[in-house]
């Protein structure tokens, strides 16, 4: 059987909001791909998931990010979403690209790895690592640009594939 | 539901060598392109070289953020251009280096026939077995509202050649 990526869903944005979310996810395939290409109403955001609407302090992140004139490193712990630096630009003419690779999602025995890649051509190139402390299986992933503060922009597109093993 | 991870081309260059790698006539069909490169070209005063990336013929339009490590360095380091001919920062392996080790190199393009400019993805890494070796990440944006049609890989100096073995495939996803 070939391996490849099976579109789960796609959402193109008609007008600005706050949060995309992906709900009832299937549990049938290994791994996600989250692919957002994206702009933002107010620069500087980070990029930011949420799992099964779970507000609480699971979540913890390692980013590796380049501005074009230094490299830098930051982490954190007992977080309420992952985190990635800023990946979204506010003009329709350098959208951001993530790329997060959700692993093992549907398992409910470990914690849930997310691997990420985030480049804004006119800001920052990051590569990010996440971890949600749940062994729920991921149902739902909401898409946040900062908690709280600035909108996804019309036009910006979040696209869902589900990969299977072998 | 069907698998939209689609093999489009493979380019492997022969013994002879290759200017450069490209990828014509792509079909509009898709949502995304991704590239994956397995490359090494016949430089011998370097470990490594620029993995040039074009688009449509285009000369214009390129800017870059990238991120980049290497053994020698303690701390990584991080560069950008802009009003660029063509997208760089991602490095391949060169006839200096390991006998048989080419570069690993991916690169996802979204989006590829909107009309907005394009934003790109690269991962590459020349890992050697021995030092230096080099990894980089980029972001990559090429101003053109064009729909892409051909892309290019070339190493960065005109003078240089893949060498055999190297290739390339080209995939594209749909996103329904």
């Amino acid at each position: 059987m070939p391996i490849g990526y099976e579109p789960i869903a796609t959402t193109t944005l008609g007008s600005a909001q706050a949060t995309v979310t992906f709900s009832s996810i299937p549990s049938t395939y290994t791994d996600l791909v989250l692919v957002t290409i994206a702009t933002t109403s107010v620069g500087g955001r980070d990029y930011n998931l949420r799992f099964n609407s779970d507000t609480g302090s699971n979540y913890s992140f390692t980013v590796l990010a380049g501005s074009g004139s230094a490299a830098s490193s930051t982490r954190a712990s007992n977080t309420s979403n992952t985190g990635l630096y800023t990946v979204a630009g506010t003009s329709t003419s350098t959208p951001g690209v993530v790329i997060n690779h959700i692993l093992n999602y549907s398992n409910t025995t470990t914690y849930k790895t997310i691997i990420q890649r985030g480049n804004e051509p006119a800001g920052e190139v990051c590569a990010g690592v996440s971890l949600w402390r749940s062994t729920s299986a991921i149902s739902t992933i909401a898409i946040t640009a900062s908690t709280g503060s600035g909108n996804w922009n019309s036009g910006s597109t979040f696209t869902l594939y589900g990969i299977k093993a072998a | 539901m069907a698998n939209t991870y689609i093999p489009i081309a493979t380019v492997t260059v022969g013994s002879g060598g290759a200017a450069n790698i490209e990828f014509t006539s792509i079909p509009q069909t898709y949502t995304d392109l991704l590239v994956k490169a397995s490359l090494r070209d016949n430089r011998t005063d370097s470990p490594v070289t620029d993995t040039v990336i074009t688009f449509n013929s285009s000369g214009s339009g390129y800017s870059i953020r990238m991120l980049y490590g290497d053994a020698s360095f303690s701390t990584p380091g991080s560069a950008t251009t802009s009003g660029a001919v063509y997208i760089a920062g991602q490095y391949q392996n060169t006839n200096q280096t390991t006998s048989n080790t080419f570069s690993n190199t991916e690169i996802y393009i979204p989006n590829y026939t909107s009309s907005n400019n394009k934003s790109i993805s690269v991962d590459a890494v020349t890992e050697t077995n021995g030092t230096p070796i080099y990894a980089s990440i980029v972001a990559g944006l090429w101003a053109n509202s064009s729909v892409i049609s051909s892309i290019k890989l070339a190493p960065m100096y005109g003078t240089l050649a893949y060498v055999q073995h190297s290739s390339a495939t080209l995939y594209g996803i749909k996103n329904s």
